[in-house]
């Protein structure tokens, strides 16, 4: 691209042991006070409060460590990872890594939301729950479903939770017997898959054609075994299914519930609702769209709202309002109960709110709107590259992201898209995401430029991509050895990384499989 | 250390088809092909791949075949071979491909790859079986097996990641389809099942952790033979059909199945094994009260699931067990190597075959199914 230099930039690296590693015996970092001797005497000791088959023999061995080296030492690792706002993260599709106001964290952080304890009288929590009581009014707004709830923990737990009312629904009225199969699409997140499978479903995925769910096929298999669509839009392809209301139609002919996955709202939000098209569900993710950041399975929460029909089943507590005061209200006998801990991600409630309260209805739109545009104006440039193509319903426009596909660029260089992403984060910025498995479109790569990079970001990104390219066809042995200026180099035998005597995710099964 | 890759070009192969005449095996025909102006295709795709591996030169070691068996591509391609082996040249037959392939085992070879179509495949399996992992370049006519690439370029970078990359390569069993070319040119398609050889292929393999690196083939037929069995009636009687998916679930149950044949199985023993048509019907008289399942599975890289390699399965036995009891089973790999083309079915019925058409259910996982379109 014309005037666009791409940085000269080198990551930090640091030889750093893991944090197990580094402790050393009788450093800490915090002194806990004593306990007054009248809440002793009050509540006992904590031998007491535990039951004998709970307490634990030996202390968890917890590397000893204090504070200033903790931080430092995340510090680094989150520099040699390119930690958030460092670069321009357009490259990780479907996860809209957009930029959330510091303001909120100040928020999150202020004593008022930060010492509250989950275990404090209700009338002592009015604030926050008035809080999620608005926030749930919003989201009933944006999306037109009748009852919200914060519950779960992310996307995916959302979409569990949605298949449990499923199941739930069904079984109440005795037709879970037979409705066992929740339908999705090729092109919807495989959580929406995965989790109907996980509460007991069995999954049937329809084909695409040119790149839009086969509504034929979805005629085909519906029946009074459907006990269940799951379905995103746009889906991963960026492609908005122009029939949905018809997909929802069927299944609802046939007697089954349909549930929107709308973890991607950012293109879609104050444009379409989920209400008109039909659904009798869905959820959004706060993290991603509502200026929580996402990503490190940070603090994530699913937002999940149903219609009045389905609000029986959220799981509790759900926050409600009676006389001008809020409650959780635990007493819901048809709920398919508890699903975590306490009131679900607050923090991440009260982003949300603030940052749907800072837009207005109008700014949410325009959010919609510019990560829309800004998607389009990476499609122009990113199709001027030769060897980058997006594949199906040519000359229909796109919504918030892409899959691209480099299949051209590997036929004739032998270099595709895992070849490339190793290249561009020597240029300062994120790695991109390819796809979803498995991989419909060949080489696939899948940016979401959202509506917080400017049009420079964007040609940076683009010009980072062009020049990989270019080095595959030019000095194919740059893209070969990449990355050069990263923390970490290729794993050149991935071997190690598939042989279970090799690898351990956990510092127990480490030492086990070093000792040997 | 250099990778041993030997190379056999079936110089006649893909000769019959420009001519219209379905195939150029048996002298007569190859005479009647080069009278009606064939020229020889595979050489031509041959260089296609090579070309693509003159960067790879240092690193391979390359053992072929005299003249135009593959010395005379290999040097046009700017490759030094290492030549082994005779033949009279003009003159060559499937006999020399079958002492070719011989004479490169013996050599040691870490990779076989070889120019041709069907028959080309069928003569390198009978020369040395499963015991080499090969990758064919397509120059033949009419190619059901699927141990040939997409193309001669996508050959060519396979044989690049299996030398500079082992790593992003994993082997999977593919089929060697052998037709009866006589039956083709009287317009009748039969193509029998002949063997399994091992393939490359491209894992897909990535080091973010969104999406990990793509699993192996078997684990999807592992999991898929899990599924049915499952779901297995112990009153049903299946008839489990050809292939390494099928075969799957025999060897979950821990049953002497067939690869190639049609065995029987009722309450996850087996009844009986490698099954001909009228043994199959002979069966259903016999049992005329128990429900019967076929349980069927892709063949070839065309996508077939009646009618090519599974013939034992026909017509007469379909209508008897009924369409609704047919269960399709196929890898996700599978799936998406047909490249959104349907499924095909050619029972030798075509008001069967007509009716086996339209979206079906095919299990891909335990407790998954892909909706798939067939057609005749
Ligand atoms: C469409 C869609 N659904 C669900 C999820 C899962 O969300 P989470 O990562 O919060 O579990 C994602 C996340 O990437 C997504 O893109």
């Amino acid at each position: 691209m014309k005037g666009i230099k791409l940085k000269k930039y080198h990551a930090p690296k640091y030889d750093e042991p893991l944090i197990m590693e580094i402790g050393v015996d009788g450093r800490r970092g915090i002194m806990v006070p004593q306990v007054d001797k009248e809440i002793d005497d009050t509540v006992g000791t904590l031998e007491d409060l535990i039951p004998a088959k709970s307490q634990r023999k030996k202390a968890p061995a917890l590397p000893e460590i204090d504070q200033y080296h903790t931080l430092m030492h995340f510090l680094r690792l989150s520099q040699m990872t390119l930690g958030m706002e460092t670069g321009i993260d357009i490259g990780e599709g479907t996860c809209t890594m957009k930029y959330s106001p510091k303001v909120n964290e100040e928020l999150v952080r202020s004593p008022q939301m930060a010492e509250v304890h989950p275990l404090q009288p209700e009338k002592t929590l009015q604030g926050i729950l008035e809080i999620a009581y608005e926030l749930r009014n919003y989201l009933k707004a944006i999306s037109g479903m009748d009852e919200f709830c914060f519950q779960t923990g992310g996307g995916a737990h959302a979409t569990y939770i949605n298949a449990c009312i499923t199941r739930k629904y069904f079984q109440e009225r005795g037709e879970l017997g037979t409705r066992n199969e929740v339908i999705t699409t090729q092109f919807t997140h495989p959580c929406n898959a995965a989790t109907p499978s996980t509460a007991g479903f069995r999954v049937i995925i329809l084909p695409h054609k040119n790149g839009y769910p086969d509504l034929d096929a979805l005629k085909s298999v519906v029946s009074e075994r459907t006990a269940a669509i799951h379905m995103t839009n746009p889906e991963d392809t960026g492609l908005y299914n122009p029939v949905v209301d018809e997909f929802t139609k069927a299944v609802h002919d046939a007697g089954g519930l349909c549930f929107y996955d709308q973890a991607n709202a950012n293109g879609i939000m104050s444009v379409a609702r989920a209400r008109e098209a039909g659904f009798d569900a869905c959820h959004f993710n706060l993290h991603k769209t509502f200026s929580s950041p996402h990503g490190c399975e940070g603090p994530a929460a699913g937002a999940y709202g149903c219609t009045e029909a389905l609000a029986a089943y959220l799981p509790v507590p759900v926050v409600t309002k009676l006389s001008d005061a809020y409650h959780l209200d635990f007493d819901r006998p048809k709920s398919i109960g508890k699903v975590r801990s306490f009131y679900g991600n607050l923090p991440a409630v009260l982003r949300a709110y603030a940052w749907i309260r800072s837009m207005g209805p109008k700014g949410i739109k325009t959010t919609a709107e510019i990560s829309i545009l800004n998607n389009q104006y990476l499609e122009h440039l990113l199709s001027q590259i030769d060897g980058i193509s997006y594949p199906y319903a040519e000359g229909k426009p796109r919504f918030e992201q892409i899959r691209y596909s480099m299949a051209k660029l590997k036929e004739e260089t032998g270099l595709g898209s895992h070849e490339i992403q190793n290249r561009i984060v020597d240029f300062g910025i994120q790695s991109y995401w390819l796809s979803h498995h498995p991989y419909v479109v060949p080489e696939p790569f899948t940016p979401e430029p959202c509506e917080t990079y400017s049009k420079e970001d964007i040609e940076y990104w683009a010009t980072a991509i062009e020049q990989a390219c270019k080095e595959a066809r030019e000095t194919p042995e740059i893209i070969e050895s990449a990355p050069h200026n990263q923390a970490i180099h290729q794993i050149k035998d991935f071997s190690q990384a598939e042989d279970a005597d090799r690898w351990a995710i956990t510092w127990r099964a480490y030492k086990k499989k070093t000792k040997k | 250390m250099k990778k041993k890759i030997g190379l056999i070009v079936n110089p006649v192969a893909g000769m019959g088809g420009r001519v219209g005449l379905k195939g150029s095996d048996g002298k007569k025909i190859h005479k009647m092909a080069l009278a009606l102006g064939a020229v020889p295709v595979s050489p031509k795709r041959t260089c296609e791949a090579l070309n693509v591996l003159s960067g790879i030169q240092t690193k391979i070691e390359l053992f072929t075949y005299p003249a135009e068996m593959g010395q005379d591509e290999a040097v046009l391609c700017g490759l030094s071979p290492n030549v082994i082996g005779s033949i009279q040249k003009g003159k060559t037959t499937p006999g020399d491909t079958i002492k070719a392939a011989r004479d490169l085992e013996k050599t040691g070879v870490d990779l076989l790859v070889f120019t041709g179509g069907d028959g080309t495949a069928r003569n390198i399996y009978d020369a040395v079986s499963d015991r080499l992992t090969v990758i064919g370049i397509p120059g033949g006519v009419k190619i059901h097996s699927g141990v040939y690439a997409a193309n001669p370029v996508k050959a060519a970078r396979l044989i690049i990641d299996f030398v500079t990359s082992p790593s992003k390569i994993a082997l999977q069993t593919a089929e060697v389809m052998d037709i009866d070319e006589e039956m083709v040119r009287q317009d009748k398609v039969s193509a029998k099942l002949y063997g399994y050889m091992k393939i490359p292929y491209e894992r897909g393999l990535n080091q973010s952790s969104k999406a990990g690196s793509n699993p192996k083939d078997e684990m999807f037929q592992d999991e898929i033979a899990l599924d049915v069995i499952h779901n297995m009636d112990p009153k049903v009687i299946y008839l489990v059909s050809a292939g390494t998916t099928t075969k799957a679930i025999m060897d979950k149950l821990k049953l002497e199945g067939t690869l190639l044949g049609i065995d029987a199985v009722k309450n996850k023993q087996l009844i009986s094994a490698d099954l001909n048509e009228s043994a199959i019907l002979q069966l259903l008289a016999r049992e005329p009260e128990t429900p019967f399942n076929i349980i069927t599975t892709v063949i070839g890289r065309q996508g077939y699931i009646f009618g090519r390699g599974n013939q034992q399965i026909s017509p007469a036995v379909i209508r008897r067990v009924g369409k609704e009891n047919v269960i399709v089973i196929a890898t996700i790999n599978k799936i998406l190597s047909l490249n959104q083309e349907p499924f095909l079915v050619d029972t030798g019925d075509p008001e069967l075959d007509k009716e086996l058409e339209g979206y079906i259910r095919v299990t891909t996982g335990f407790g998954k199914q892909h909706i798939y379109n067939v057609s005749s």
